[in-house]
């Protein structure tokens, strides 16, 4: 039965990239990738194991921790989990419940995320090569490490799934997430500005994780080195203990959801016709009321808006004295301009109802612009004003703004075209947060890459002036900057709008069709 | 009106060679088609008979290989901002905006055809009220059952008074008093000139309410005609079945009997 699911699971990944060339495409990226990272992971395990004796052990733990906690969370904020051997499919086939969670949990290991991780832990209990005992020993602990990743992960996604549906919680969960990656920087500078003082400060770090769940399987190599037999079994009890309490969670989740399909909320009530009403009453009105509804009802778009505060915040923190805050500007308007780049993909197969109608492609360009524009232009002006100001530097404001609303025009400019050629799947309106789909990202940012390079090389002029302007402090350079910026803006939007406009009224059956291959 | 009833107006709707393939896979060969003005025309078939993609190519939703498609003797697909004007489309399997309310759907649909706001909004209340959907005016639509989704659907088909409508499975998953209902307001449509494309399944339905009515079956049209000169003396599902084919006759299953464990 166990090997009738993994089977399963193979089969659907060959039939996935049988449907579409840039399944492959994306699989090939995203495996290209994991590869990388692995192979980064196994070149400095295996640099440590003929190197420092006294870094192997708080090293391993370090890492292993990582990957253990990143298993256990990176898909509550990000992601998702692999749903394609989702336990709801099942309910139907009498299949013992120990059965179905041992060939899930395996199962999980196939993909690109597994295979990493699964080389990665190898590696790691390899470090002890030089003594057979805590080799031995030290793989039997990866092993039960990358158990404990991979059913960790699935109990805590299935005990967070009610709460995580609500979208507040989720919006702010997206913001935490981001609390980590505010660490890094500072991280960082420590560890570059002394490494060997540190040395001691790591073994404290790794002697403190070795007594976490997440560090305790990874530590166990280390104490059979050792030769503390004591130490070794705390770690593996402690390791053991939380997979079996996991496996119980998870199992006592799943047997929840066998019987208890999960419900929905009750329905909320909306007084009047919302933007509909506030909006002109003309077909890109419309088009505005509607993207506009969605920009705040819709959480896959509320989640590309609560990124946007954290940039100055992140900036702020990577830098603190320096100048860097100044660049929140620009970066949320690139951000805010590409977000127009997976509109059609967001509709769905509700696209039909842009299809079937009379609309003229400007139109539909137009309304999705001036929606997004609604949103981003207050913003970016108030992080150009905002950032100019706390950093002290009232000069940079014009050139600035120059930078910042040229990117932002020429992004809704060039996502207008972009967005009328490709659309790539996305999660759908409705389905579960934590679902993801086969190849989607790596295939979304083969198609992004292209489009950021050349908005990169479309808004060159007025983000070369601005260096320049806010290196030299020339007023005169800081307003061309944003006279070229505003022109080159305004210009590239309208070719955009029209010219993707053409393309979308050509296009959009086809458009249409490759949605509709997706679900 | 006056011009349509002359000889020699176009037909409502007239396919002509229409065919698709996906891969391997052609869904419809060279399918042609005339529905009268005025017609309540029967879309039938079994199951992958290519009724949904003849419908979608038929209403701008999907371009065909080769064929083409007049809609009141205009091409489709050379004019399609003309032509989509005239249609009221109620497509099978797709999602709606369903992060709006029903009203806001219903208000979106019209605007996107154009027309102004008091129009939409006395078009909208009427609508509603029609589909007995007030209650739920204000909820989402993602929050409806199937059967309130295709009543919605029908009310965005509606909203721009098309000329022809046609509609893809528009009775599955409504309860029986909401049928009945639609089938009152499509039936007043066609008496007043509208002309009426439906698909469906149930022959029962497609012989009470149909007047024309055409077999569609492995991407070919097997009859096509009036009801009565399709059916002959058979009922409509006894005529199917004999153009069709496939009933499965003898005595299959034999250990599905419940005592042979």
């Amino acid at each position: 039965m166990v090997a009738h699911l993994l089977r399963l699971k193979l089969q659907l990944v060959a039939n996935g990239l049988k449907r579409s060339v840039w399944q492959v495409v994306g699989l090939v990226v995203g495996a290209l990738y994991g590869l990388m990272v692995a192979l980064l992971v196994v070149a400095g395990m295996i640099a440590l194991s003929v190197s420092d004796e006294e870094l192997r052990r708080p090293v391993t733990v370090i890492v292993g921790t990582v990957l253990v906690a990143a298993w256990w969370f990176v898909p509550l904020v990000a992601f998702g989990v692999d749903s394609t051997l989702e336990p709801a499919r099942f309910v139907t086939f009498a299949v013992p419940r120990r059965t179905l969670l041992v060939g899930l949990a395996l199962a999980g290991v196939i993909g690109i995320p597994g295979a990493m991780s699964a080389l990665s832990a190898l590696s790691i209990g390899a470090v002890w090569w030089h003594d057979p005992l805590a080799l031995v020993v030290g793989l039997g602990a990866s092993v039960v490490g990358l158990a404990l990743a991979v059913v960790g992960s699935r109990a805590t996604t299935t005990v967070a799934l009610p709460l995580i549906g609500r979208r507040r919680v989720r919006e702010a969960m997206a913001v935490l997430a981001f609390v980590p990656l505010v660490l890094v920087g500072p991280l960082l500078g420590g560890f570059s500005s002394g490494f060997t003082a540190d040395t001691d400060a790591l073994r404290r770090v790794g002697d403190v994780l070795a007594w976490t769940p997440f560090g305790a399987p990874w530590a166990v190599g280390a104490d059979v080195a050792a030769r503390d037999w004591l130490l070794a079994g705390a770690h593996l009890g402690i390791a053991l203990g939380t997979l079996a309490l996991a496996a119980w969670v998870w199992a006592a989740a799943l047997g929840r959801a066998l019987v208890n399909p999960p419900h929905q909320e009750a329905p909320s009530k909306q007084r009047g016709l919302g933007w509909f009403d506030r909006l002109p009453a003309t077909p890109v009105g419309a088009v505005s009321a509607r993207c506009l509804t969605y920009w705040i009802r819709d959480p896959r778009y509320a989640m590309a808006v609560a990124v946007v505060p954290v940039v100055p915040i992140v900036l702020w923190v990577m830098d603190r004295d320096g100048g860097a805050l100044i660049l929140a500007g620009p970066i949320a308007a690139f951000l805010l301009g590409w977000s127009v780049s997976a509109d059609v993909a967001y509709d769905g197969t509700a696209f039909w109802t842009h299809v079937a109608a009379p609309l003229d492609g400007r139109v539909d360009r137009w309304g999705r612009v001036l929606a997004a524009g609604c949103l981003a232009v207050p913003v970016v002006v108030v992080f150009v004003v905002g950032s100019a100001l706390l950093t002290d530097r009232p000069t940079t404001i014009v050139p600035l703004l120059g930078a910042a609303l040229g990117l932002l025009l020429t992004g809704f400019g060039l996502a207008s075209v972009v967005s009328a050629y490709v659309v790539y799947p996305v999660q759908q309106p409705g389905d579960s947060p934590f679902q993801t789909r086969q190849g989607a990202s790596s295939a979304a940012l083969v198609s992004q890459l292209g489009g950021w390079a050349v908005l990169a090389v479309a808004t060159l002029p007025e983000t070369v002036l601005a260096v320049v302007a806010v290196r030299g402090g020339s007023a005169l350079v800081g307003l061309v900057t944003l006279v070229v910026g505003l022109a080159l803006g305004v210009t590239a939007l309208l070719l955009g709008v029209r010219y993707g406009g053409r393309v979308l009224e050509k296009n959009a059956p086809v458009l249409l069709q490759r949605i509709m291959a997706f679900t | 009106m006056p011009d349509e009833s002359a000889a020699a107006s176009p037909p409502a709707l007239r396919l002509q060679g229409l065919w698709r393939r996906f891969g391997p896979k052609i869904a419809v060969a060279g399918i042609d088609l005339v529905v009268p003005t005025g017609s309540f025309y029967g879309l039938v078939g079994p199951n992958g008979a290519g009724k949904t993609t003849t419908l979608s190519m038929a209403t701008g939703l999907l371009q065909p290989d080769a064929g083409t498609v007049l809609v009141h003797g205009q091409d489709l697909w050379q004019r399609p901002a003309d032509v989509k004007r005239l249609l009221g489309v109620l497509p099978d399997g797709v999602k709606l905006f369903d992060r709006l309310t029903g009203a806001q759907l219903v208000t979106y649909a019209g605007l996107l055809h154009g027309l102004d706001r008091d129009t939409v909004n006395a078009r909208t209340a009427d609508l509603i009220a029609a589909m007995a959907l007030e209650a739920d005016a204000r909820s989402l639509v993602v929050d409806y059952s199937a059967g309130m989704t295709k009543k919605i659907a029908l009310a965005c088909a509606l909203v721009h008074a098309p000329r022809v409508l046609v509609l893809d499975e528009p009775f599955e998953a409504v309860d029986p008093v909401s049928a009945a209902n639609i089938r009152d307001i499509l039936a007043s449509y066609v008496a007043s000139g509208g002309t009426v494309v439906v698909s469906s399944h149930v022959m029962d339905l497609v012989q009470r309410m149909c007047d024309h009515v055409a077999v569609i079956a492995g991407g070919h049209v097997l009859a096509a005609g009036t009801v009565d000169e399709v059916r002959g003396d058979a009922s409509l599902e006894d005529r199917f079945v004999e153009l069709v084919g496939g009933r499965v006759s003898g005595g299959g299953l034999a250990w599905l009997r419940t005592s042979s464990d």
